[in-house]
């Protein structure tokens, strides 16, 4: 039997972008099945019109066989479809309970809710699933395998039959991951199916029964997990031969550019998010930051960059302290920055790609004399820049908006790029794009380390990490916590250091 | 695929004009017993005769002045919306000037215009100032100066510049050097050279100087900006100050050219309508110039049907305002245009 079926659907947003383009799917009942795409390919959007958040400009849904018109999550529950969400909806203040029964909490009398029954419940659920979820906890303080397992119970709770995990392993460790997958798998021997977004493909190799491959806004088919391999995905995906050739060659760092020295930061929640944090960068290496989310990186780059202030300690760049400089001046000296968010802050979408492209340099030459900005120079510029970092776009006059992920992500590293800077600190460059681009700019990074720079590389994909960095500190609750040379390491060891399991008693060599 | 949206933009604004006016006329059917006539003399009555269309070009002098002002401060995504208090107590300053300035020929008139300017800027600091210093939201601080403005230059010319000879709640008359020169018999308003003049300069200011670039950019994204460098406060200040300067220009230019003393006794309502001449012209300084001669058009032939037929003066008021409301709404038509877009969209690849 067919659990849920798309058939002919497409989806074209107000913006004129076409998201899907006549897609049809169908997922049998009691399977995995996978969808896999790259960055921009649709599956997504797919997701959302079976959940009810968008509406299909044409085409038919169908569930257990019925055509039915989903308006709204509401009614996507109803029909016994849930999802979680890459961003967790979770309300932080709220005990596990109280998020997981939101809405549909069991009464006492008129007004009052019966916690009672809530654990009782709650525990029945979570004790099909072996799951230990601490039920009267508030979710603030939960680490996000916690937050993804009071998701799954949220969704099973409401009577899904079908589930829906968009990119759900994004957030978590190696070892959470295992533990994600062993709920999955008990979850499909209780009969439900599961619907799984990623563009990790040894996960879904390991997970799938059946996978999907979408590309360009359209379904490329539908395979038997036993009858293809990695490679093979790979190659539908992105619609060509692929090899990766990312070499990265021995080389002897040059002087030390950039020192930090006992940062300690408090957020303005009182969190204590950097706690005396030290380490230097060299001329021609990459240091490579690792750690899950939410460890201090975000807020270490902030102040590193100028755009946070109030933080203790010292930074120093060709031996000048620059704590607390605006980004204005902190850019004249030679730091560029790759935003982690590309989209709020890395880019302005109403703005022209050639004027994005000159954000930091529109007031100097060519670009503009003492008063008049030539705009047909910095149109130049573009051009010269769309063809030399490949970016897919009509012409430079095109508003960043029009472009997808990896190509709105290439505009911001040709930015930061071009503009001459000895230290690039680039945060999550290839987070949520697709191979191609990925390759490309890890490619870059390495050229710019060649050429003598010093890059800075935040990340919390271990792969990347791995392939491109010479060092490696690992960040832990705003603490580093290991120092390792980037030679016989691999993502197992990696993983223990940021889930804080392991730690080096002392941190070894210079920093 | 731009230029059919562009042309899409034009279909969409001229059938919203048309369906407004069929409002129009509907609402005119009943509270008239020649809707027709009156009509006709709302559509048609800033042409008829020459007076009527010195008129309107009149009015549209201080709304696109007022426009230009609005479309700076909106290109940098500040919702500043003093222009009316900028407007106001700059129309206080350039009496000031005016009557109390030696009376020396040009240079009067210049220190009178600049003097309003300034005291527009003046009226344009405080907000700004807050905003920057304590990140006031300067929407609530511009309206509330708003106010303050009237109030107060209220009081200091009813009290202190009043013209105790003239027979109603005026100032003194401006000497003649302070005068700015009229056209025609008509008395065609000379300001409207300047204010022409200074759109094109602003709008050249916004799209081919690096300050407009700070400025695009700011209002684009404001994250980003601070990102790439730019002083996105320092921007923001500096809109507002050339902003409430060119909304101050726009109340020195209308008592010089036009009455020549201080005459209002209620706000005149041009900054307000300055908001809507900067959203209809999409905040670009160039489109201002159409756009106010529009709303003026609207204004002045709503009035003239008002003066020669029987129409009460309120509905003409709210049948002025239904007009402008109906065509700013946005979102009018917005169902074809996003077909037009899904089908050019299908269309491609």
């Amino acid at each position: 039997m067919k659990a849920i079926e798309a058939v002919e659907i497409t989806k074209v947003y107000p913006n004129g972008v076409v998201a899907n383009r006549n897609v049809s799917l169908s997922v049998q009942e009691g399977e995995v099945h996978a969808i896999v795409g790259e960055n921009g390919a649709g599956k997504t959007t797919l997701m959302k019109i079976f959940f009810g958040i968008e509406k299909p400009t044409s085409g038919e849904i169908r569930v257990f066989g019925r055509p039915v018109h989903i308006s709204s999550p509401k009614e996507a529950i109803a029909l016994g479809i849930g999802m979680v969400h890459q961003h967790f909806m979770l309300v932080p203040s709220f005990s596990v309970a109280e998020n997981i029964m939101l809405g549909i909490e069991p009464k006492k009398g008129f007004f009052s809710i019966d916690f009672k029954k809530m654990e009782e419940i709650i525990g029945d659920y979570a004790k099909q699933l072996n799951f230990d979820v601490p039920i009267w906890e508030k979710v603030l303080d939960l680490p996000v395998g916690v937050k993804q397992r009071i998701e799954i119970l949220k969704a099973l709770v409401r009577g899904a039959k079908i589930l829906i995990l968009d990119e759900p392993s994004s957030v978590l460790t190696p070892q959470e991951v295992d533990d994600l997958f062993g709920v999955l798998r008990k979850l499909v021997k209780n009969g439900l199916t599961v619907i799984f977004i990623t563009h990790k493909l040894n996960e879904v190799k390991q997970i799938a029964d059946r996978i999907t491959v979408m590309r360009n806004a359209q379904v490329v088919g539908t395979y038997d997990n036993r009858n293809i391999t990695e490679m093979q995905i790979v190659e539908l995906m992105i619609g060509r031969k692929f090899e990766y050739d990312i070499k990265r060659e021995r080389r002897e760092p040059g002087e030390v550019v950039l020192t930090v020295r006992d940062l300690d930061y408090f957020r303005e929640d009182g969190a204590h998010v950097l706690k005396d944090v030290s380490f230097s960068l060299r001329s021609g290496e990459i240091l490579a930051i690792a750690g899950l989310e939410g460890n201090g990186q975000k807020e270490l780059v902030e102040i590193l960059t100028g755009l946070r202030e109030k933080a203790k300690g010292e930074i120093l760049l060709n031996g000048e302290k620059v704590l607390g400089q605006h980004p204005w001046h902190l850019r004249k000296k030679g730091i560029a920055h790759i935003p982690e968010d590309r989209i709020e802050v890395g880019c302005a979408l109403d703005l022209s790609i050639a004027e994005n492209l000159i954000s930091d340099r529109y007031h100097s030459q060519p670009f503009s004399g003492k008063v008049v900005y030539r705009k047909s120079q910095v149109i130049d510029f573009g051009k010269k820049v769309l063809r030399e970092y490949n970016i897919k776009a009509k012409s430079p006059h095109t508003m960043v908006r029009m472009l997808s992920g990896g190509n709105m992500q290439k505009v911001v590293v040709a930015r930061e790029m071009t503009n001459h800077a000895q230290v690039i600190i680039a945060n999550q460059p290839t987070h949520g794009i697709d191979v191609a681009s990925s390759e490309f700019i890890r490619k870059k990074l390495i050229e710019a380390r060649d050429n003598g720079k010093a890059v800075l590389l935040i990340s919390t994909d271990l792969q990347e990490v791995l392939q491109i960095a010479d060092r490696i500190l690992v960040l832990y609750k705003g603490e580093i916590v290991a120092h390792l040379k980037n030679e016989d390491l691999n993502e197992t060891e990696l993983g223990y250091y940021m889930l804080g399991v392991k730690r080096q008693e002392k941190i070894q060599g210079s920093l | 695929m731009k230029r059919t949206l562009a042309i899409l933009e034009l279909v969409r604004f001229v059938i919203t004009v048309g369906i407004a006016l069929l409002i129009g006329y509907l609402f005119l059917l009943f509270s008239t017993d020649e809707p027709t006539e009156a009509f006709k003399l709302f559509l048609t009555g800033p042409l008829t005769t020459q007076r009527r269309f010195v008129e309107f070009l009149n009015n549209s002098v201080p709304l696109m002045m007022t426009g230009i002002a609005l479309s700076l401060v909106f290109q940098a995504k500040i919702f500043n919306i003093g222009a009316e208090g900028q407007l106001f107590f700059s129309a206080f300053g350039a009496m000031i000037f005016a009557l109390y300035f030696p009376q020396t020929p040009w240079l009067h008139i210049l220190v009178v215009l600049f003097g309003a300017a300034l005291f527009g800027a003046l009226w344009a600091f405080v907000p700004a100032f807050l905003k920057t210093k304590w990140k006031a939201s300067e929407l609530v601080s511009s309206l509330m100066m708003n106010y303050i403005s009237y109030f107060f230059v209220l009081f200091l010319v009813n009290n202190f510049f009043r013209d105790k000879t003239a027979g109603a709640l005026v100032s003194y008359r401006f000497p003649q050097s302070a005068w700015l020169s009229t056209l025609t018999r008509f008395r065609l308003n000379s300001g409207i050279f300047i204010s022409i003049a200074l759109a094109i300069a602003i709008g050249l200011i916004v799209y081919r100087t690096k300050w407009g670039y700070q400025i695009r950019a700011t209002g684009a994204n404001k994250k980003f900006s601070l990102y790439s460098g730019i002083k996105t406060s320092m921007v923001g200040f500096w809109v507002q100050l050339l902003s409430g300067a060119v909304a101050g220009l726009a109340g020195g230019i209308e008592l010089a050219a036009m009455y020549r003393r201080f005459v209002w006794q209620s706000l005149p309502g041009y900054g307000f309508d300055g908001i809507i001449v900067a959203i209809l012209a999409r905040n670009n300084p160039f489109l201002v110039i159409p756009s106010a001669l529009f709303i003026a058009y609207l204004r002045i032939g709503a009035n003239i049907m008002g003066r020669t037929t029987g129409v009460a003066p309120e509905i003409v008021v709210v049948l002025q305002s239904l007009m402008i409301l109906l065509i700013t709404a946005e979102a009018l038509l917005e169902r074809f245009k996003q077909r037009a877009i899904t089908k050019e969209a299908m269309k491609n690849e």
